[in-house]
């Protein structure tokens, strides 16, 4: 008797719990500390008037502690956020594991269509989109109009990398601290080699050939690595080896830089209310060689449920608030069109408003013209136009990129830092199993 | 003298910290054995298996390998040198009468109150930047050109900031001790004629070789596993010109994600650790007690 | 005489001493100013001081993104809940070892400073397990204890340290008197000693303050302390600087307020100690 109505009061106990629970449910997001992110943060009141069920709590931090977090989290199963910020490297890695949930289920006002073809092939897997695109980025050349008209040159739509060295020592008068071009050459996977990986594809250089044997010892990387060497040290900054995306921006904005090649999202900041020159920057595709491929990248900042998750409806419920087209209108209507998140969806680009901001059109063709599975002239076994996306590239992009900077900095000559180069990533490859 | 009964009370008082201290060592340190023998890479749980010594040799054939030890050496011996130097004479400045006593000791030990990412950071980007630092805008003012002093010199560089981090730490732990020296013994030192600097030689150091023994000590323990500065500002380059060996296990533990590597890189770090410590004690144990 | 001597001595050693003072606040200083300036003046070459763009706007940007109050108090808890707790152990163990050695004392210290000899890194995935299994991840109870652990090592060397000024003869003296052992502790050890464990318990808290490695690796949202906040704010895209500074200021504020007082208790208590 007693026994019984402990019994009864415990179960009403937990269906009370159970109750409050789906009164409000409580989801974790992990993100970047990225402009457009943060402006999320700011847009929230949006998403509780329509979801007043779903609480969230944001971690916020910088992209390599936000990696590092997530990473060790999905790895090890740990369950403690149930959206992940994460980039297209990641995707097809994690996906392949079984560790994100599809995300085909969407609604249909989703319009899965919408999203940009070569974002979406990029974090598809096995038929399964696997993460909905935040953000998407290309790279192209920014330049200064005012410095081209002094040196009576002019930019192409779309540069050869021949142009690119003419306009940058046009443009350098190092008496004035002004310098031609600047580029990343901060080591690290994703600055450096992010760029030089990008670039050697305009060289028709690659990682890897169609049995997974590194190609650093062929001639397309070393014209690369030395066309590159020549540019910086003539026409670049000093202390060039340490500057990465942020380096450059801030040396972009106060006017020191005559062209940048960068991300396309940095075309917001450098015509923003922080820089010096937001009057007087120009828009080009990333440089070629004639060879038909140019040297710009593909990444896009994507939002992803792991299936370690407990809370997954309510995840989908704010990645579709995040990424749907209302999202676009809503940053539009509250912080001008000039801050919607870029790069994802082609009806954004059809939109005549939008067409009106500066940098719009150069961003859609940078990102249309990279293509994630046939990134170089020849063949390559992997998917990835400044990445190859295997679990090993980020230890060894990491460690090519160190040895790159080095010969920026002056320490190693460029045939030494191939060379090097070349053994340690056939040493991680055969270790790793892909050469038999 | 001490009893029978108040050696157990002795023990029984260091039990719990022997005890906690005993657990937080022994786990991860078994983990990290075990892992070290394993081929762990978190991203591809696929590839699994024994590693053998793989993971140790990694290491040693790694071209980094010596560099990254002698760099970890170079970082410990220099910042040393320099806490330890100008932290006695910091702590000797400090501790005479002065106007504003509390503010003056406040501005002393301030770079101990700054995160270490924030120092680097701060170093970096404000100060040794070569186009935005303060300290290109000094050189440039004086007519010279910006130093490099990341690129061209970035272990002096790091060593430098990390000086930084614990000249507060010695100058504090020195400052305690000399508080404790009594005036009277220096006065009737100087009585007999007895010269400033043989004053110090004889009275002030000898009353400060303690703290100094444990100052070295415990720094060393903290400088040997320093990372977070050097990712911060160099990311151990250019090149590998400033990977020390805790720098080379955070990369192959957040970066490739080889934790069967980063265990093995752990169990040689504090193999290193101990061969320093074992000649610390040995040069500079006796001075504990006295 | 003497009285003109002194104060033209102390005249001479307060310059000095200031100076130096000044030069090793200097970055901190300039973290500060720059904190107070626009991003576009906060870069600006050659640095702007009196033409600078002076603004608030960068605190109101960095309270309004995040929840300060929120990391500010995890960060109070967890650094002063781990150094009191870590005084509690570490008194008794440093006590004893220092009035009580033995023969294994020395061999003893050594071996508990050896615990901190595993580089961070390399444990990281061992940690991040045991923490995910005893529930203790994002906890602030887990990170009590972690760092409770981590610097007892460093708690206990101190407080040996001090307790061995106490020149045993003043006990042996007091012992004679036919002193008991409570009012021995009392009125004889427990003044000498306080000067010694304020200056531990001051190095402590700023210790735990600052740790920023796991205490970033172990938290998400609900323990995470002011080195997350800091995290969140380092080299976005854009400009960051004076954010970047103002969050850093935001984040030494309440620990340079704390040692502020803290140092004055010091001061009184040396002062205490060094009446013999």
């Amino acid at each position: 008797m007693n026994m019984t109505l402990r019994a009864l009061l415990g179960a009403t106990a937990m269906l009370t719990l159970a109750g409050l629970a789906s009164a409000e449910t409580t989801i974790t997001v992990a993100t970047v500390n990225n402009g457009d992110m943060v402006r999320m943060q700011g847009l929230m009141d949006d998403f509780y008037a329509k979801n007043p069920d779903i609480k969230v709590e944001w971690v916020t931090l910088e992209e390599n502690v936000l990696r590092q977090n997530v990473t060790t989290d999905i790895a090890t199963g740990g369950g403690q956020y149930d959206v992940m910020t994460i980039g297209t490297y990641e995707v097809p890695i994690w996906g392949k594991q079984g560790w994100l949930a599809s995300l085909n289920d969407l609604p249909a006002d989703y319009d899965v269509d919408d999203i940009l073809p070569a974002i979406r092939g990029g974090l598809t897997v096995d038929g399964n989109l696997l993460a909905a695109p935040f953000y998407g980025e290309s790279s192209m050349v920014m330049y200064r109009k005012d410095l081209m008209d002094a040196a009576g040159l002019k930019m192409p739509d779309a540069p050869t990398w021949a142009d690119i060295e003419k306009a940058a020592a046009a443009m350098t008068d190092k008496s004035k601290e002004q310098y031609g071009i600047c580029l990343r050459g901060k080591a690290g996977w994703g600055e450096n080699m992010a760029f030089l990986t990008a670039m050697s594809n305009s060289f028709g250089a690659r990682w890897f050939d169609e049995n997974w044997v590194p190609q650093f010892d062929q001639p397309e990387w070393k014209a690369t690595l030395d066309f590159y060497l020549n540019l910086m040290t003539q026409y670049g900054p000093p202390g060039a080896s340490n500057n990465g995306f942020n380096e450059n921006l801030t040396l972009f904005q106060q006017g020191k830089c005559g062209m940048w090649i960068d991300a396309t999202v940095a075309a917001s900041f450098v015509t923003g209310k922080d820089s010096t020159v937001a009057d007087k920057v120009g828009f080009a595709l990333a440089p070629d060689n004639g060879l038909g491929k140019r040297g710009n990248w593909l990444w896009a900042w994507s939002l992803a449920i792991p299936t370690s998750s407990q809370k997954q409806d309510a995840a989908k419920t704010f990645i579709n608030w995040a990424t749907n087209k209302d999202y676009l209108a809503l940053v539009a209507s509250k912080e001008g069109w000039a801050n919607v998140p870029p790069g994802t969806r082609t009806s954004l680009y059809a939109n005549a408003e939008y067409a009106k901001v500066p940098f719009a059109k150069m961003t859609i063709d940078s990102i249309n013209s990279a293509d994630p599975t046939k990134p170089t002239v020849k063949p390559v076994p992997y998917v990835g136009v400044q990445f190859v996306a295997i679990p090993e590239f980020a230890g060894m992009g990491t460690s090519v990129g160190e040895l790159f900077s080095a010969a920026l900095a002056g320490q190693s000559t460029a045939d030494d830092a191939l060379a090097a180069a070349q053994a340690l990533v056939t040493d991680e490859m055969t270790s790793a199993g892909y050469i038999k | 003298m001490a009893t029978q009964s108040s050696r157990a009370t002795a023990r029984l008082m260091v039990a719990p910290s022997v005890v906690l201290l005993f657990i937080w060592m022994i786990v991860p340190l078994a983990m990290t054995i075990w892992f070290s023998f394993r081929i762990y890479r978190l991203l591809s749980p696929e590839r699994s298996g024994w590693a053998g010594v793989r993971n140790y040799t990694w290491f040693f054939n790694s071209p980094d390998f010596w560099l990254g030890i002698s760099n970890t050496l170079l970082l410990v011996g220099g910042v040393l040198a320099i806490t330890i130097v100008f932290g006695v004479l910091i702590a000797m400045l400090i501790d005479q009468p002065v106007w504003g006593q509390g503010p003056l000791r406040i501005l002393v030990i301030s770079p101990f109150f700054v995160m270490p990412p924030v120092a680097a950071s701060i170093w970096e980007n404000l100060f040794m930047h070569p186009q935005n630092g303060l300290l290109a805008a000094a050189a440039r003012g004086l007519g010279e050109q910006p130093i490099l002093f990341l690129e061209s010199y970035p272990m002096a560089s790091v060593i430098f900031i990390v000086s930084w981090e614990w000249l507060p730490f010695a100058t504090l732990i020195l400052l305690t001790a000399l508080q404790s020296l009594s005036s009277e013994q220096l006065e009737a030192a100087e009585m007999d004629g007895a010269s400033a600097l043989s004053r110090f030689r004889y009275i002030t150091l000898p009353h400060m070789t303690r703290a100094i023994t444990v100052v070295i000590l415990i720094q060393t323990i903290f400088l040997l596993g320093i990372f977070g500065e050097i990712f911060t500002t160099t990311q151990g380059g250019p090149g590998s010109a400033s990977t020390t060996l805790p720098y080379m296990i955070y990369k192959q533990a957040l970066i490739a994600k080889d934790i069967g590597r980063a265990a093995a890189g752990g169990i040689i770090a504090v193999v290193l650790a101990n061969i320093v410590a074992f000649f610390l004690m040995r040069s500079m144990g006796k001075h504990l007690d006295a | 005489m003497a009285r003109s001597v002194s104060t033209r001595r102390k005249l001479f050693f307060t310059v000095a001493a200031w100076s130096v003072a000044l030069l090793i606040f200097f970055p901190v200083l300039w973290t500060i100013l720059t904190s107070f300036k626009t991003e576009a003046s906060a870069v600006a070459s050659p640095p702007e001081l009196l033409g600078a763009d002076w603004t608030l706007q960068n605190y109101s940007d960095v309270w309004a993104r995040s929840d300060y109050p929120r990391f500010f108090l995890n960060s109070v808890i967890i650094s002063i809940g781990s150094t009191v707790l870590g005084l509690l152990i570490a008194i008794p163990a440093a006590w004893s070892m220092a009035f009580v050695p033995g023969n294994k004392t020395k061999d003893l210290l050594m071996w508990m400073l050896s615990t901190k000899m595993m580089p961070a890194a390399a444990v990281l995935i061992p940690m991040y397990l045991i923490f995910q299994k005893t529930g203790l991840f994002d906890t602030r109870t887990g990170l009590v204890l972690a760092l409770m652990l981590m610097n007892l090592p460093v708690i206990i060397w101190m407080l040996y340290t001090y307790f061995k000024e106490i020149p045993g003869e003043i006990l042996e003296a007091a012992r004679m008197d036919g002193a008991s052992l409570k009012n021995e502790v009392l009125y004889i050890l427990t003044p000498m000693a306080i000067p010694g464990i304020a200056s531990t318990m001051l190095l402590n808290i700023i210790l735990a303050w600052n740790e920023a490695f796991w205490t970033i690796t172990l938290t998400t949202i609900n323990a995470a302390p002011l080195s997350a906040f800091i995290a969140s704010f380092s080299a976005p895209q854009g400009l960051f600087y004076a954010k970047l500074s103002a969050a850093s200021t935001m984040a030494i504020a309440p620990i340079l307020i704390m040692g502020w007082f803290g140092q004055k208790q010091l001061v009184r208590g040396l002062t205490f100690g060094a009446v013999k």
